[in-house]
């Protein structure tokens, strides 16, 4: 599963790479697109930035037409606040970008599709757009399912590779947890016919096309919250700044506007305020470079605060299924006898356990596989009332099944399950392991050990989820003892045995009573209401679409083990946005330190104590911050994209770490850089 | 120096070993749990409920709760304009002082209900002895309450899980006053009386003097009203001259009770918070990050006046060289350390002429006023002052452990975060503008004794002091002027309920969450660096704001003062 990870990574990677320039010119332009102010005002930290840059501009208008003193400074500055804003536009046009490529992709596949609604029992061609809920449709080979819905009829393989991108197809049949189709894919081979779920742009293909152009982008609780604290600190600044007239006036030093309008735009938080909307598009992008597909922020920002993991064992903890690893015969009984009669039993049995008891009974006691035809056996499959499976041979009958099915099935004979094979099931079932009887005739032949096989490097990931507080809770039919046998193997804080979705939600509404948030993964109809009530819901695209519509995030690859990953890039969106914070407002020291000498000295000159970084003139200083100012946008914008390193560590690993790469960094950066503007600015002359 | 240093050590040792046992007193008295003073003051808490027909059991909800509050004040306020204007007709006024004119009164009266204590006045020449007691000393009591009942909800909020009510605000208000304000300060005016400050109602003392002039000297009720203006971080003194005044403030050991008096109830607050939020380490990190700002700011006084200023020295005068406005009875060490205790707890007694310290002494006790009043601060409003800080600090550097931030188990959301911006930006605007406005209109620079930047100073001085409900004054304003009176009226209902209701409204919202246990996953808020961070933050908002409006009075004021310049 890891490795079909990264080949998809890189094979998105790469296919960016020929959208790059594509996406940078798009942005460019957008970027000049959202100056209008209807779009600025949605930012209130850049709103206020290109108020500015109007005022400044309108200054050097006035300058040129009647003359000013410093009209080249003024337009200096004018051009570094338009570019200010403009930065902050283009960071969140080219977060943008690579959801309205994909949204291209997404549209060609919807539009003029056509659908053959069933009337009367009849097919009849009609637009696609054109079915409503309740609609029954049937797709043919090679038609493209018109519509989201539920197959009521048929069985048909699937090429989803439109929605999910992967080629491999899928098969969709009527009735279980495999019965939903996603509108905008296409039937392969057979036919379905199709119950229509959704009305005309309410289909998943919709929603995921306005939900990857971020076209209705709703800020996030924490970026609401996030907001406010930066429009707080925006009208700090802005009547700290505006109340230096004042002041000034009365110690007569004399402060052009436009000095202050560049001081205003170095001391709020545009660093931050700019960067923030891109950091959320980014943060949904990278789920759904996972193919991940999150309904809402919201639940990203969820995901990030996840106290606890609900994780269904089959598929998440261990591999899919149980697989054979050990005979014990009973007494008297020779393992190869017994390894006979269970591959025997086993020939037809499809199940993945009847085909693990056929391969172990091949390798470990070199067992052919027979032809039951031959044999003129008769295979008798499991059934819910028996609880047995078998076959029926001229002269015997042999069967396997669970410990208190054979026991029945044998007493039924008038015998008994010998002692050794009683204790070595209860063994068995200690260890985790399934065990089951083989019966032939009325001898009990011996035990087969059906064990979960943990996945790899699962113990290692639950580890990490430990130290970032994060409990794991293994979710399983088994029984008690089998499932606290995993559980002590798998490494999981604790597990939920003989679990019905009654049981599963009944949990979630327990922690979350208890103020945690919870995560979990589902995919039958049955998990629909714990999806619902967990915090992070995340529904598998393979399962129904109920649990599709209770979940709020779908994982276009259907892989349980995904939600882990989930957490990790909520956590870091979270990271990113504090972190930049954090650097923002750190970096307003440096920038006093530049220009309230600069502001001052002409009239006090006693201020150039405090002018550390020894800039050479109080111009230069107020324009090499400004320059800073905007320039360090442009600078955090890959980092914006990316996210800030995350690693799965306690909280106060993590919280020293970045405090000092983006506390004492944002500290100590500006002072270098505003430094290191000035000397340019001095090389080339514009330090005036 | 090494005397000094002893002096302070002794200061802070004393203080934490009574704040300790206070702190879980207070966390008995406001839980309801039993104490071993409840068969006397339950009996008068019961007398106080029968008589206004109140029942304590029935709590309130935020709003209930801030109503109640903001009522009860403006009554109080009301009743104070009313016994000035009235204090001719009223007993015990052998002086025969007349009504206080209206706008003095009103500045007066809201000066005292909202726990600031800012005097336009002097209390000797304007007020009766009658008017002294019911008017002022009571008002001393009960703003000192409001703002503990405030601390006290907040703390309700983050502790209880799911409701919508904090609290009764009368059984809070009860209890602060009966069970804790008086019995401290009936305690403290017996230590004073016994070192000789005055307790009568007798009449002014006319007497001749060595150099055979005549002086008048001013009696009164004194230590009555000396003790809870110090323990309630009120600050008004009876006489002009305020703890400067001997009658008030007579011995060194009285200065010491002085200064530990006016920590004592805050400090004190701040174990009990950790008491009642059943981690004693949360309150530990927030004092610790209090006393870490204290500590640097006495520094900063402390040097600054030791150092004091070159230009006397050149004259020839012996060090140490900033004794103009100090009291040789309490040297430089008393003196900075009052100075420094009375504006970072939003107290405003004095015993130092604050107009007279250095510029950068003058500098740090405004910035801790600027501070918000949080380096310890006054009674309640310092907890639920730093809480708002705490909600800052903990939304930026919480994030950066990868969750929502969270203090307590409680999520700060969008608005908490609207509120405690609320309550930070207020006063900070408030001192800005108002201070703005008063340096460029001709009833603003009237007020000013000094030119240059010693004036701006004084004029930042009054609006972070009356913005931050201290009360202490740079002195060298008029500010019993129609504009000032109204200005500061108005600086001062803005710093109280501008604070007090968006923390009401954090109380009520956090009341209603969950609690999320904590975890390795959660940002810890004990320990050594969310002390420093708190600080850290704490400095950064104070300091960014008010950069450029401090560079232009008491620094380029230092710069000039070593280049030989003064105002």
């Amino acid at each position: 599963m890891e490795k079909k990870l990264i080949k998809e990574e890189t094979a998105v990677s790469t296919s960016r790479k020929s959208f790059n320039k594509k996406i940078l010119m798009q942005a460019c332009q957008d970027a000049l697109y959202k100056l209008n102010p209807k779009v600025q005002v949605r930012n209130p930290v850049m709103f206020i930035v290109l108020i500015g840059s109007l005022l400044t501009t309108g200054f050097v208008l006035r300058d040129i037409f009647q003359g000013g003193e410093n009209i080249y400074f003024t337009m200096q500055i004018t051009v570094w606040l338009w570019f200010t804003v403009l930065f902050a536009n283009f960071a969140e046009a080219i977060a943008e970008g690579r959801g309205k490529a994909q949204a291209q992709a997404l549209r060609q596949t919807r539009t003029q599709t056509q659908a053959k609604k069933i009337v009367k029992n009849k097919p009849q061609v009609v637009e696609a757009a054109s079915l409503r809920k309740g609609d029954v449709v049937l797709v043919e080979p090679g038609d493209i399912i018109p519509s989201d819905g539920d197959v009521i009829e048929g069985m048909a393989t699937v090429d989803e590779s439109a929605v999910t991108g992967e080629s491999a197809p899928v098969i969709r049949e009527s009735g279980g947890d495999k019965s939903s189709v996603t509108g905008g894919t296409r039937v392969l081979s057979d036919w379905i016919k199709v119950e229509v779920t959704a009305n005309p742009g309410e289909t998943f293909l919709d929603r995921m096309i306005s939900l990857v152009e971020g076209a209705k982008r709703q800020k996030t609780p924490n970026e609401i919250a996030l907001t406010i604290l930066l429009v707080g600190l925006t009208i700090v600044f802005l009547v700290a700044v505006a109340t230096v007239y004042p002041y000034a006036s009365y110690s007569g030093v004399s402060i052009s506007i436009t000095t202050l309008v560049a001081l205003l735009v170095c001391l709020i938080p545009t660093t931050i305020g700019g960067l923030l909307s891109a950091i959320g598009i980014a943060g949904m992008d990278r789920l759904l470079k996972r193919n991940v597909l999150a309904m809402s922020g919201r639940a990203v920002e969820a995901a990030g605060d996840v106290d606890v993991l609900l994780l269904d064992k089959t598929g998440t903890i261990t591999l899919g299924n149980r697989m054979a690893t050990e005979f014990i015969p009973a007494t008297g009984i020779l393992v190869e006898e017994l390894a006979d009669a269970a591959q025997m039993a086993s020939l037809a049995d499809e199940t993945p356990e009847g085909r693990s008891i056929v391969v172990l009974a091949k390798q470990k006691y070199n067992l052919r596989e027979r032809d039951l035809t031959k044999l003129e056996a008769e295979f008798v499959p499991f059934s819910a009332h028996t609880r047995m499976s078998g076959v029926n041979l001229k002269d015997t009958m042999i069967r396997k099944g669970s410990v208190d099915a054979i026991q029945k099935y044998a007493r039924e004979r008038g015998n008994e399950l010998p002692d050794n094979v009683k204790s070595a099931c209860e063994i068995i079932a200690k260890s985790g392991g399934t065990p089951l009887v083989v019966v032939e005739g009325s001898k009990v032949m011996g035990a087969i050990h059906l064990k979960d096989v943990i996945k790899g490097g699962i113990k290692e990931r639950f580890r990490d989820l430990r130290q970032m507080g994060i409990k794991t809770v293994m979710i399983t039919g088994d029984n008690p003892l089998t499932a606290a046998a995993i559980a002590a193997e798998a490494g999981v804080d604790d597990f939920m045995a003989e679990a019905t979705p009654e049981g599963k939600l009944a949990l979630i509404r327990e922690y979350q009573e208890r103020g945690m948030l919870v995560a979990m993964t589902g995919d039958g109809t049955n998990d629909a209401p714990a999806l619902a009530q967990a915090d992070v819901g995340v529904a598998m695209n393979s399962g129904t679409q109920a649990a599709k519509e209770a979940g709020n995030m779908v994982d276009l690859d259907s892989n349980p083990t995904k939600l882990i990953e989930i957490v990790e890039i909520g956590k870091q969106l979270l990271m990113t946005r504090g972190s930049l914070t954090t650097f923002s407002i750190a970096n307003d020291v440096a920038k006093y330190f530049a220009i309230i000498p600069a502001l001052f000295s002409v009239a006090y000159p006693a201020f150039g104590v405090f002018n550390i970084m020894r800039l050479a003139t109080p111009q230069s200083a107020i324009l090499s911050a400004v320059i800073f100012n905007a320039l360090i946008i442009i600078a955090l914008v890959p980092l914006a994209l990316r996210g800030v390193k995350y690693q799965p560590l306690g909280a106060d690993v993590i919280l020293r770490r970045n405090l000092i790469i983006y506390g004492l960094g944002g500290l100590v950066a500006p002072f270098l850089g505003i430094k290191l503007i000035d000397m340019l600015l001095v090389v080339l002359h514009l330090s005036l | 120096m090494i005397t000094d240093s002893l002096f302070f050590i002794v200061f802070f040792s004393l203080l934490l070993l009574m704040a300790w046992p206070l702190g879980r007193y207070m966390s008995k008295v406001y839980s309801g749990e039993k104490t071993v003073f409840d068969k006397i003051f339950s009996q008068i808490g019961n007398i106080c409920y029968r008589l206004a027909g109140i029942d304590a059991r029935q709590e309130m909800n935020w709003r209930q709760y801030a109503s109640a509050l903001v009522i009860f004040n403006v009554l109080g306020m009301i009743a104070v304009v009313a016994l000035q204007e009235l204090q001719t007709i009223l007993p015990w006024n052998p002086e025969g002082l007349a009504a206080v004119p209206f706008g003095l009164a009103f500045n007066t009266a809201v000066s005292f209900m909202t726990n600031t204590n800012w005097q336009a006045y002097s209390g000797e020449t304007t007020m009766s002895y009658f008017t002294q007691m019911t008017a002022l000393t009571v008002q001393n009591f009960v703003s000192a309450a409001t703002g503990m009942a405030v601390a006290v909800a907040l703390i309700r909020g983050l502790t209880r899980r799911t409701t919508k009510v904090i609290g009764n605000f009368w059984f809070d208000m009860v209890r602060s006053v009966v069970w804790i304000l008086l019995p401290l300060s009936i305690l403290v005016s017996f230590i004073f009386m016994q070192q000789g400050v005055v307790q009568n109602l007798s009449p002014y003392i006319a007497v001749d003097t060595l150099e055979g002039g005549r002086q008048t000297i001013a009696m009164g009720p004194v230590a009555s009203q000396e003790a809870i203006k110090l323990l309630g971080t009120n600050g008004g003194g009876f006489f002009n001259a305020n703890s400067a005044h001997p009658f008030e403030n007579p011995t060194p050991f009285t200065n010491l009770v002085q200064v530990l008096s006016i920590f004592l109830i805050p400090t004190g607050m701040v174990f009990m918070f950790g008491n009642m939020v059943k981690d004693r380490r949360q309150g530990y990190a927030i004092l610790a990050a209090m006393l870490l700002l204290f500590t640097l700011c006495l520094g900063g006084v402390y040097v600054s006046e030791l150092y004091g200023n070159p230009l006397m020295g050149n004259l020839g005068v012996n060090e140490p060289t900033s004794m103009e406005g100090k009291d040789m009875r309490f040297g430089i060490n008393g003196s900075t350390l009052f100075a420094t205790v009375t504006t970072a707890a939003s107290c405003g007694a004095v015993n130092t002429m604050h107009d007279s310290l250095t510029p950068l002494g003058g500098l740090v006790t405004m910035l801790q006023m600027m501070l918000g009043e949080v380096v310890v601060g006054g009674v309640g409003a310092g907890l639920y002052g730093m809480m708002m800080f705490i909600m800052l600090t903990v939304f930026v550097v919480g994030l950066m452990v990868g969750r929502t931030p969270e203090y307590l188990g409680k999520k700060i959301e969008a608005y908490e975060m609207k509120m405690a911006i609320i309550a930070i930006l207020f006063p900070a605007v408030t001192v800005l503008f108002g201070s703005a406005l008063s340096v460029v209109i001709e009833s603003g620079l009237a007020g000013m004794a000094n030119a240059g930047p010693h004036g701006l100073s004084e004029v930042l001085y009054g609006f972070a002091s009356t913005a931050g409900n201290n009360g202490s004054a740079f002195a060298g304003l008029s500010a019993n002027t129609l504009y000032y009176n109204l200005m500061f009226a108005a600086a001062m209902l803005i710093g109280r309920f501008g604070v007090i209701i968006p923390v009401l409204a954090i109380a009520g919202s956090l009341a209603e969450k969950k609690v999320s246990p904590p975890g390795p996953g959660t940002f810890p808020t004990t320990g050594l660096l969310f002390v420093l961070l708190l600080a850290v933050i704490v400095l950064m908002v104070g300091a960014l704001t008010f950069l450029p409006a401090l560079s232009l009075g008491p620094i380029v004021e230092h710069l000039l003062m070593l280049q030989g310049i003064t105002f």
